[in-house]
């Protein structure tokens, strides 16, 4: 168990720079998540962590120790690859058994605790079997079981449910949430999936190109987007952006503002016209699809049971002031 | 589904397939096919006659010290180039493998011997090492070492395993090289995790991840070492001093074609074909039933 703080890291491969100067105190046991678009550095920034790239400048603390110039092994970390990194001639239990085999753990306690991990991810019968033969969860589960048997202080996850396939991804999901609440242990998870940081992360961090946009609990980071990329970015499907000037007194100097799907309603007199695209029912929900006079897409998320407009059709689009963000011509919040 | 490609007539694949029919008839089949035919006679030195012996060239060769002999030169040879040529090269490559920056340089100079023919890369060696002239010769005089490779047999040996392992080294390199570059980087990444420095990881992980490729160069290069390097050979040493450098393939053409006892030579000739032959089922054997990660 241990905390990991970040302070003003930076990263840059030769003359371009990744990341821009991290800054972040992870409390001992919390789950956080880093999220952004790919290229935006959020890999980078956990192999930092790991160790498997070095320092730009900045420090990276583990329990309050600066470990920048410390290898991988001496971190007390363990870390779960997007393609699980697993040993292809070794079988499961030597897969799981080889770190603490290098750290001359007694037999019967690797033993011990291989069958312990086992247990918990449901591979007791697999044990014998080389990675080749099983299933993509399952090897996934066989990574996960390699970082616990070795009680680190520190959890690294790297994009690793996105070599599944969707249902797959959400059981995994959930078993990792649950794994993390059992063991207590401090994790740091990178994912594109938006989705996946919602629902695994105590607290996220959202980056955009290298900086960390905004850094908090999700549905606080939901209800306040800092940025217009974090408002744009999070939430499925994304938040619709209007011209101020579209819809008039906005502030003016080319600012947007952003509404979510789930705040706007098609009435008869709002305050945007726009034209029906189509629409999309999803059974418990309907999204539609509209073309605002400047061209821009808006779309609008209702409940089944409301009537669905034709395509082509003129609507009047209205929400609650308060549901509006506001964001300046730089993409900040107003 | 039927994924091979599949020709409604004859003629076409036959046609295809006869360029490579052709070469391998005329060029080894049928002198492997003389070679069986003339190592069951003796012919007379004009060549006017031939006698049938049988069996008796072979009878003759397997109670023929000097042929036992060259077995165990060849054996001793081609197993110090193999290890020399493979080992250098490896090193070579996992060096190679850790390099970030100008490694398409090094790779491609590392490259460049393989581009020189054995009879080419004999001739160097030999002016380096020259008994009278040699550039190495003579640093190794200052140091008080006399090097005399034409009297000396060990020196003789190691002459031609360093000139035939030198262009080798290249090959082997490349071959390496792909082996470690296909290990996938987050595997080494986990083991470094998981708290295995560089030795350990290079132990448990990289060399048996790089067996198929290891298996695959040990059998090229145990062929290379038996029928490849005449021209280093025959450049070099000839075979001396005291045929301690006659190598099988060697003693093929100092019997056959220096001591004109053709009957002798096809019989050898015929022997070197069986181990060829064992050698390729192997390798065939192997890499069918290669392990695919």
């Amino acid at each position: 168990m241990a905390t990991v703080t970040l302070k003003n890291l930076k990263k840059s491969f030769g003359p371009t720079d990744v990341i821009h100067g991290i800054d972040m105190d992870i409390a001992d046991g919390e789950f956080v998540v880093i999220v952004g678009p790919s290229g935006c550095g959020k890999s980078t920034l956990l192999r930092m962590v790991a160790g498997l790239e070095t320092v730009t400048s900045g420090e990276v603390q583990i329990d309050g120790r600066v470990v920048n110039n410390e290898e991988p092994m001496d971190r007390d970390i363990a870390m779960v690859f997007q393609n699980y990194a697993l040993y292809p001639h070794m079988s499961v239990f030597d897969n799981m058994a080889y770190g603490l085999k290098i750290a001359k753990v007694p037999k019967p306690e690797i033993a011990d605790r291989v069958a312990t991990a086992a247990k918990l991810l449901q591979l007791e019968p697999y044990l014998q079997r080389k990675p080749r033969e099983l299933s993509g969860g399952q090897r996934q589960r066989v990574a996960m079981g390699r970082a616990i048997v070795r009680k680190p202080a520190v959890f690294l996850f790297d994009e690793p449910l996105s070599n599944l396939d969707a249902k797959l991804r959400v059981q995994m999901r959930l078993e990792i949430k649950q794994l993390q609440r059992e063991l207590g242990v401090t994790s740091l998870y990178v994912t594109h999936d938006q989705v996946e940081a919602m629902t695994l992360a105590d607290r996220m961090i959202v980056m955009n190109a290298g900086v960390a946009d905004q850094i908090g609990a999700p549905l606080d980071v939901y209800a306040n987007p800092a940025t217009e990329f974090v408002a744009g970015f999070i939430g499925s499907p994304p938040t619709n952006f209007i011209d101020a000037a579209l819809i008039g007194g906005g502030g003016g100097g080319g600012g947007r503002i952003g509404i979510r799907p789930e705040h706007v309603r098609l009435t008869d007199q709002g305050q945007l016209e726009a034209v029906v695209g189509y629409a999309e029912a999803l059974g418990a929900e309907t999204l539609i699809h509209l073309r605002a006079k400047d061209g821009g897409q808006i779309t609008v998320r209702q409940d089944a049971g409301q009537p669905i407009p034709h395509e082509g059709q003129t609507c009047a689009l209205d929400w609650d002031t308060a549901q509006v963000m506001r964001f300046d011509a730089n993409g900040m919040r107003q | 589904m039927e994924k091979r490609v599949t020709f409604k007539g004859i003629w076409l694949p036959l046609l295809l397939v006869l360029p490579q029919i052709l070469i391998t008839a005329v060029f080894f089949f049928y002198p492997a096919g003389q070679a069986i035919y003339q190592s069951l006679f003796i012919p007379d030195p004009f060549g006017l006659s031939m006698q049938w012996v049988g069996l008796g060239n072979f009878e003759y060769l397997l109670s023929d010290r000097y042929y036992r002999a060259s077995f165990l030169t060849t054996a001793i040879f081609s197993i110090l180039v193999t290890v020399v040529s493979m080992g250098v090269a490896l090193y070579l490559a996992v060096l190679a493998d850790r390099l970030i920056k100008g490694s398409g340089t090094y790779r491609t100079l590392l490259i460049w011997p393989y581009a020189v023919a054995p009879a080419v890369a004999g001739v160097l060696w030999l002016f380096m090492f020259n008994t009278r002239v040699g550039v190495v010769t003579w640093y190794l005089g200052l140091l008080g070492y006399d090097w005399n490779h034409v009297l000396n047999e060990g020196e003789a040996m190691g002459l031609v395993v360093v000139a035939s392992a030198w262009g080798r080294i290249s090959y082997n390199f490349l071959f390496f090289l792909a082996g470690l570059q296909a290990i996938p980087k987050s595997v080494i990444e986990a083991a470094a995790i998981d708290g295995a420095r560089f030795w350990t990881r290079f132990r448990t992980i990289v060399w048996p991840l790089l067996s198929p490729t290891t298996f695959f160069l040990l059998v090229v290069n145990i062929i290379y070492a038996f029928f490849e390097t005449f021209g280093v050979i025959h450049t070099i040493t000839s075979g001396g001093p005291q045929q301690a450098t006659t190598i099988l393939v060697y003693k093929v053409y100092s019997d056959g074609f220096v001591g004109q006892d053709l009957g002798s030579s096809a019989a050898q000739s015929v022997i070197l074909l069986a181990i060829v032959s064992v050698l390729t089922v192997v390798q065939f054997k192997y890499i069918e039933r290669r392990v695919h990660y």
